[in-house]
């Protein structure tokens, strides 16, 4: 009796109790409110399904989370003396593993007698647990749409606490974004102060050095490291610089044109492929900036006389401009389109040429969507790691100067998370550090984005 | 000669020396306040055979018609008649109309706004146009008179600007209301007054001729006395064309009426005679309720 099955029957079940439910609905009876039903039929169907259908979903997923863990500590406790005695939680969850590979039939050498013995009874529990599942659920099911059937009468208000249940619902799923948000959040504060513990707060703000490493053995020479982030948040606005004044004016135009120059026909066709290139993979775009962006630039730099660092600041945001250029054309487009025709009317009335009412009445109506996009735009490049490793470097030159190679937040978050370490170093632990100051700098753009938005915007309702 | 000729004087003199004698060249100031119920009234626009088709679709049926300067002109009908395409096609709004096109002519001042010399933007800074529904750009009031004096270059100062919206605003009896809040936004006014904004700022580029597309159709009936009033008033300095589907506003404020139906011109002439005595049955039934 897999869960499968038991998932099938619970669906078999509601769409039973929706039936019974739609079948025991009041007739209704239109000619005085009062006694009238308080709903159609269906609201009493899906009252009973409700009843039959959630109780049953919320005990099936404790069941799943809680059932191994019971099941573990029961066969923990069967186990022989010298197996358990004197073990730490630690090495009793490796003895744990060692049972659940054996019960699913990978045992490596020689297995202990107890051990078998003890993965046999594993799934002997497990199926148990199963078995008893489906039936608890089943009973379950039954009672409760039983329950929900048995009141059901003429003045029965159904469909209120349908909608009462639904906006339950509906809480719980927006509540499951917020609690995210704020465990994130949490998480990142937590593993930031135990870094900021190794580190101090000053020194990783203002510092100029940012060298990760630390001794790998004791007393190890010239390994101490250095944690200031200047250098790789210099290097992070370096490289969205340079990627925003190349998208910005791209996508912009591009949305004007699309919107109040180009053929309905012409714009169908094009859209669609502009919005492609938000698609690609970005490591594809890493390819083609590495190989293609990069070498071209250092010899149009050799032929101009300036010296353009094969890895370099301006071939990787060159690369991301285009990237993210359809998130801002795309949106703006949406913004412009939306803008309602008696505006660009009414600026033809009075002899504006095309240009004048888009410059002057159009964009400024547009501002907000168009917002959105660079805020989009900017987060993605600030956020974008795949190109910088690969055409910026990983190198935290302290520049300002484009040609040059450079390092981003995400990408040293990358490399210092690469690799074998453990969490309780300051060098993995400044992961931790310099996503939270990159969390708290998007906030910070948009949160003033907004206030800018609000305070310009043109609204034309 | 094109019709654009003239712009810097086009305060005083109108630019009709084109051989059409009808044209009668007179300072807005110098001229009556009322005119004419006589057929010696001169005569601004004229429409011949015009046609409009949206598409395959033809929406005006070879329209005729003479609007005379310095009086309103109303077009009735029931709804689809083709009233609002005849009265776009007369600033060529159509044009920005995909898949609209048309045949015949209209002559302002004797020349022909169809005519490929015509600069459709000076065109329409000549012939204003108020809507349906009020749309003042999301700007303030102040910005929203004067976007077009702005664009076109009216004012050489920032007092000869400030000047421009005063009087605009003034002439719409909007100045004292909004005196003091001249810089919030025009979207924030009620209906009556976004309205009058509108017509503020189509004055305010100083046309000759006003189309008004069904404008008070949104407006409460106070409201749309004051706008009314107001078209009595500019109608001494302006050519005010009106689209209603109010009968009774049609015969309140216009010295002429055309009726149109199902996309042609039916009867056209002193409001006074189409309304009391029309000719045609369809007029007749119309103006008496029996469909529209």
């Amino acid at each position: 009796m897999n869960y499968l099955t038991t998932t099938l029957v619970l669906l078999g079940l509601i769409a039973l109790a929706f039936t019974l439910g739609r079948r025991r609905a009041p007739v209704r009876d239109a000619t005085w409110v009062k006694t009238a039903s308080h709903a159609s039929p269906g609201y009493y169907g899906a009252y009973v399904a409700l009843w039959c259908g959630l109780p049953c979903l919320i005990l099936f997923l404790a069941w799943i989370a809680l059932a191994p863990t019971v099941i573990d500590s029961l066969i923990v406790g069967t186990l022989p003396e010298q197996i358990t005695a004197g073990k730490s939680s630690s090495e009793l969850s490796l003895v744990k593993s060692q049972i659940h590979s054996l019960a699913a039939g990978q045992a490596f050498g020689e297995p202990d007698p107890a051990l078998s013995e003890a993965a046999a009874r594993y799934t002997e529990f497990e199926q148990v647990s199963r078995m008893a599942l489906f039936v608890v659920i089943l009973s379950l099911a039954i009672l409760t749409t039983l329950f929900a059937r048995s009141h059901i009468r003429q003045h029965f208000r159904a469909r209120v606490y349908v909608e009462r249940i639904t906006t339950g619902i509906l809480i719980a799923c927006s509540t499951v974004a917020i609690v995210t948000t704020i465990g994130i959040v949490v998480s990142l504060l937590f593993e930031s102060s135990r870094f900021f513990a190794a580190v101090p707060v000053h020194e990783f703000l203002f510092g100029l050095n940012w060298e990760p490493q630390i001794p790998i053995r004791e007393g190890q020479v010239a390994a101490t490291g250095a944690f200031g982030a200047i250098p790789v948040f210099v290097g992070t606005f370096v490289v969205s610089t340079v990627a925003m004044t190349i998208s910005v004016p791209l996508g912009l135009m591009a949305a004007i044109y699309m919107s109040e120059y180009a053929s309905r026909d012409f714009r169908k066709a094009a859209k669609p492929v502009l919005e492609i290139l938000a698609g690609i993979p970005t490591i594809v775009y890493g390819f083609f900036a590495v190989l293609t962006i990069a070498p071209w630039m250092t010899e149009m730099g050799a032929k101009l006389g300036i010296g353009v660092a094969p890895n370099s600041a301006i071939a990787a945001g060159f690369v991301m401009g285009i990237m993210i250029t359809p998130f801002i054309s795309s949106l703006s487009d949406d913004a412009l389109t939306a803008v309602p025709n008696s505006l660009r009317d009414g600026a033809a009335a009075l002899g504006a040429t095309q240009a004048e009412t888009i410059r002057q009445v159009l964009l400024p109506a547009a501002l907000p969507g168009i917002m959105g996009g660079v805020l989009l735009a900017v987060s993605r490049a600030i956020g974008e790691t795949m190109i910088v490793v690969m055409a910026a470097g990983i190198a935290a030159n302290l520049t300002l100067n484009p040609l040059e190679p450079v390092t981003t937040v995400t990408v040293q978050i990358v490399t210092l998370l690469i690799g074998d370490s453990s969490f309780d170093n300051p060098k993995t632990l400044a992961a931790f550090a310099l996503g939270l100051v990159l969390f708290i700098m998007t906030l910070g753009i948009n949160i003033v984005a907004l206030q800018i938005t609000r305070k310009y915007r043109e609204k034309y309702e | 000669m094109t019709f654009l000729e003239g712009q810097a004087e086009r305060q005083g003199i109108a630019i009709g020396a084109s051989g059409d004698t009808r044209v009668r060249s007179a300072s807005p100031a110098a001229h009556p306040a009322t005119v004419a119920t006589s057929e010696e009234t001169p005569i601004k626009m004229t429409a011949r055979k015009l046609s409009v088709f949206y598409g395959e679709k033809q929406a005006l049926f070879d329209v005729s018609l003479d609007i005379p300067d310095r009086q309103i002109m109303a077009f009735i009908g029931p709804s689809g008649c083709g009233k609002s395409t005849f009265l776009r096609s007369l600033n060529r709004m159509n044009d920005t109309i995909a898949g609209c096109t048309m045949t015949g002519e209209v002559m302002v001042d004797g020349i022909n706004i169809y005519d490929r010399v015509v600069d459709v933007v000076e065109l329409r800074r000549r012939i204003g146009m108020v809507f349906q529904k009020p749309n003042p750009f999301p700007k303030s009031i102040y910005d929203n008179v004067a976007y077009g004096p702005r664009i076109h270059g009216l004012a050489s100062s920032k007092e000869e600007l400030d000047e421009i919206v005063q009087t605009c605003l003034a002439r719409t009896g909007l100045l004292d209301e909004v005196s003091t809040r001249l810089h919030e936004p025009g979207t924030s006014l009620s209906g009556g007054q976004q309205q009058r904004l509108c017509i503020a700022r189509a004055i305010a580029v100083s046309p000759d001729i006003i189309l008004m597309d069904e404008p008070c159709s949104a407006l409460d009936p106070i409201a749309t006395a004051r706008v009314e009033e107001l078209m009595q008033e500019l109608q001494k300095n302006y050519t005010i064309v009106i689209v209603t589907h109010n009968m009774q506003q049609a015969a309140r404020v216009s010295q002429r009426t055309a009726f149109f139906h199902l996309g042609t011109l039916v009867e056209w002439g002193m409001t006074e005679q189409i309304f009391t005595s029309p000719v045609d049955d369809r007029t007749q039934g119309y103006i008496t309720g029996r469909y529209g």
